[in-house]
């Protein structure tokens, strides 16, 4: 059984996944799910929500791919889908890496700055 | 000592699907960094992206309604791509706002960047807002630059234009 979510165009699909990330319940629904499988009503357990408040949630998650309901047992437990997660994870990870390597050599040019300057001061007080 | 302190760490966030925000705390005063991020024999020296690349040209004009230019070429192979803009805001020490887009954009969307420098005990917070018109534009710029994936769309370009 594929998600919904992944037919669709990748760019679509990150956009979908963000989307659905944005929402700290539906982190925390996902988080639960990280440690197994679930049902409706024990997803809504933990939250001061009705049962149709969760559901409405889970369609977003579903709609993301980021989980999957199974359609055929009774309870329809809902489960992870890591595929989405990596896939914007990978996203920001390239785009971390191009800016945490600019900082760095940032961080080593205002270095170099901070020492020249205190060299050029402790020389002026030497001069004195 | 600079050395013993921990790495300071980026911190990045989606807070919508057309934005991008990042703060960085920069152990130097904002004055400085406020230089390193406007001043173009500055600015060449860090704003490079992967290893292997340089910047060639690096024009700034920065006032109000002025423009900026920057060129980053690919060392190995020489290949270059470039980024302009307008600024919308300049002012020193404390913010600046500017339009931007690439040269060479199969995706043409513009960009909104504010970059603001707050110091606090002689560090400086940096945070960079970057605002896109489409979610595409988003995707576009994140895939592009000095990216495989720019690389790659470079290529697709030539062989259109071909």
């Amino acid at each position: 059984m594929e998600p919904i979510g992944y037919g669709r165009r990748s760019a679509e699909r990150l956009d979908a996944t963000f989307t659905a990330l944005a929402d700290p319940t539906r982190r925390a629904i996902l988080a639960r799910l990280a440690s197994g499988e679930a049902s409706v009503l024990e997803l809504a357990l933990p939250f001061a929500m009705s049962q149709p408040a969760i559901s409405k949630h889970l369609k977003v998650l579903e709609r993301a791919g980021l989980i999957s309901r199974s359609r055929d047992a009774q309870r329809r437990p809902c489960r992870l889908e890591t595929k989405p997660l990596t896939e914007a994870s990978g996203w920001l990870a390239r785009y971390r890496e191009r800016w945490e390597g600019n900082f760095a050599r940032l961080d080593a040019l205002l270095g170099e700055f901070q020492n020249d300057a205190k060299h050029s001061k402790r020389a002026t007080r030497q001069k004195r | 000592m600079m050395s013993a302190q921990a790495k300071p760490e980026l911190a990045i966030a989606t807070p919508s699907d057309r934005e991008i925000v990042m703060t960085r705390v920069v152990r130097a005063p904002r004055t400085l960094v406020f230089d390193a991020f406007t001043k173009p024999e500055l600015i060449k020296r860090w704003l490079l992206g992967p290893d292997g690349w340089s910047m060639p040209v690096c024009d700034v004009d920065l006032r109000v309604g002025g423009t900026f230019h920057y060129v980053w070429r690919n060392d190995s192979d020489g290949k270059e791509f470039g980024l302009h803009g307008v600024y919308r805001e300049a002012t020193p020490h404390e913010r600046v706002v500017h339009a931007e887009n690439f040269d060479q954009s199969w995706y043409p969307c513009d960009v909104i960047v504010t970059t603001a420098f707050a110091e606090r005990v002689g560090s400086t917070t940096v945070t960079m807002a970057q605002l896109f018109d489409s979610r595409e534009g988003r995707d576009a710029a994140i895939e592009s630059g000095m990216e495989k994936g720019v690389a790659a769309s470079f290529d697709r370009l030539e062989e259109i234009l071909a």
